[in-house]
């Protein structure tokens, strides 16, 4: 079954999404990064989204649990890259991902993680 | 308001939104719709889509590319012979940002896109258009 | 329905070269041909290329209606010829004239081959009417359309010129908004810096409204909208030069700004956008 892949860096989790991520992958992801986590005590998770052209509900739904769960299991979630027609839809929807901390990419969603992490 | 080309694909399973969100995509590129419109028609589409297998218990989606004067248009609908919606005033209702679990995406899909309509009601299954125009 | 006869498409073919010739002393004429725009041997190529098209496709085919499969190469040539015309600046009727001027040509073609058929000249002389007519329709529709795309274009380009997105120290980009904005306007300049924020990577963008002279609830939602997408993004904005009866405005129609940063000037907003990238400006020596 086709999985998307985690790589770990450091104390922290990089998801890369590249794939039209179907309904069953995105819950996957979603059981496959709270398990990362808690197996590596990881103390953050950055999702990668540039390659993405469009975030619907449920995905958008997918990225709010998996903030709130990796914010029980200790670890602080990143959004990064985010593509300006994607934002001004989800803006539209009304979609805010509250809670939901993004970066414009992957290395100031680094730099944000490491220091919220030093800041503890 | 002539139909320029049009077409129709099965909405069965849940691969089939993501099928159904490729078509859009493509088709929106061919209207010559801009970037965030596509972006907007193929996001409302995703939703409509995954209505249709998820309550109308799997359906179609037909498409149709629209020439009027001086402007073109992708225009979609989404029908499934399920049990129907039986509070519609609930289903426009926002259940998207509320997070009611209703989820049913119509009131996002419809700030979208520039004409919808909806037609339904217990028993008679479901109908959604939507159209985006250039 | 009239359709031209195959007697009558033979005589065309047949007289192909002398037609042309008295078609391209029409247009001169006219001086539709003789414009420096284009190059007499260009026009030359296009009567030849239209006679060739034309009668491929009005083989018995109903003169009156040219929207069918078999016209469509015709319909092809004509849509590229107006939109050549239309984008080197010349008007309608010349280019329309382009069709015109092949009937008479083709009625004196048509007097010789039916000179002694009074009933059949008039029936094919009806039917050249009526496609050669068809036809010119088509083309001024053809070149009204290309016409409009031009202006539509220009437009936008006026737009994003008119609204440039500029670069005020690293990581801090400036929008300085002028004039009256309308829902489409704001819309292609937050797309463009939107956009420019990703390609810069820049942290903060200051939106400057001092040359705005009012903001009403649509002018506000679409600032708001804006703010929101930016920060959705991962980035921040502050919005700028709002003078005390915009702050009124703001108050009056109890909008929320949520939580956005707002400051008098763009100075003051540069002094902010500084500070919040770790810089401070001192004096040298």
């Amino acid at each position: 079954m086709e999985r998307i892949p985690i790589l770990r860096m450091g104390d922290f989790l990089l998801v890369t999404i590249q794939v039209d991520m179907h309904d069953e992958l995105a819950i996957t992801l979603q059981d496959d990064l709270s398990e990362r986590i808690s197996k590596t005590s990881a103390r953050g998770v950055l999702i990668d989204i540039s390659a993405l052209d469009m975030v619907d509900s449920f995905i958008g739904r997918m990225i709010g649990t998996i903030s709130g769960l990796s914010k029980i299991m200790d670890a602080e979630t990143v959004l990064v890259g985010m593509q300006p027609a994607v934002a001004i839809t989800l803006v539209e929807l009304g979609l805010t991902l509250p809670g939901v901390i993004t970066a414009l990419n992957v290395e100031r969603g680094m730099k944000l993680l490491r220091e919220r992490v030093q800041a503890e | 308001m002539n139909v320029l080309k049009s077409g129709s694909q099965a909405v069965r399973i849940e691969q089939d939104v993501v099928m159904a969100r490729q078509t859009a995509r493509k088709l929106a590129v061919e209207a010559g719709l801009r970037l965030v419109d596509q972006t907007k028609l193929v996001t409302a589409a995703s939703e409509l889509a995954r209505n249709t297998v998820v309550y109308g218990r799997g359906g179609d989606m037909d498409w149709e590319i629209l020439e009027d004067e001086r402007r073109k248009g992708l225009r979609l609908t989404f029908r499934d012979q399920g049990p129907g919606i039986a509070d519609m005033k609930l289903a426009m209702t926002d259940g998207w940002t509320s997070g009611s679990g209703l989820g049913l995406g119509l009131t996002g899909a419809k700030r979208l896109v520039d004409d919808f309509s909806v037609e339904s009601a217990p028993g008679e299954g479901t109908r959604v258009m939507i159209c985006k125009w250039t | 329905m009239s359709a031209l006869s195959q007697q009558t498409i033979d005589a065309t073919r047949k007289n192909e070269g002398h037609l042309l010739a008295s078609w391209q002393a029409n247009l001169d004429a006219s001086g539709a041909s003789r414009d420096s725009r284009i190059k007499q041997a260009e026009f030359e190529g296009q009567t030849r290329e239209f006679l060739r098209l034309f009668l491929a496709s009005a083989n018995g085919s109903d003169t009156a209606n040219i929207t069918g499969s078999e016209w469509a190469d015709v319909r092809g040539f004509l849509d590229g010829l107006s939109r050549s015309r239309a984008l080197q600046g010349f008007d309608s009727q010349t280019t329309a004239s382009f069709i015109f001027s092949l009937k008479r040509p083709l009625f004196e073609l048509l007097q010789a081959q039916y000179a002694s058929d009074a009933s059949e000249l008039a029936a094919q002389l009806w039917a050249v009417t009526e496609l050669l007519d068809t036809l010119g329709m088509y083309t001024v529709r053809a070149f009204q359309k290309s016409r409009e795309e031009v202006i539509a274009r220009q437009q936008e380009e006026l737009l994003e010129l008119s609204t440039p997105v500029v670069k005020l120290w690293d990581g801090v980009l400036a929008l300085p908004m002028i004039g009256t904005l309308d829902s489409q306007r704001t819309q292609v300049v937050m797309e463009s810096l939107l956009q420019r924020i990703v390609e810069t990577g820049s942290e903060i963008a200051i939106i400057d409204i001092t040359g705005v002279p009012t903001v009403d609830t649509l002018v506000a939602q679409h600032l708001l909208k804006t703010v929101t997408a930016i920060r959705l993004m991962g980035a921040d904005a502050i919005i700028s030069g709002v003078r005390p009866q915009i702050a009124q405005t703001i108050v009056h129609l109890g909008l929320d700004l949520q939580g956005i940063v707002t400051k008098a000037n763009l100075a003051d907003a540069l002094a902010l956008a500084l500070k919040r990238s770790g810089l401070t400006v001192t004096k040298a020596g």
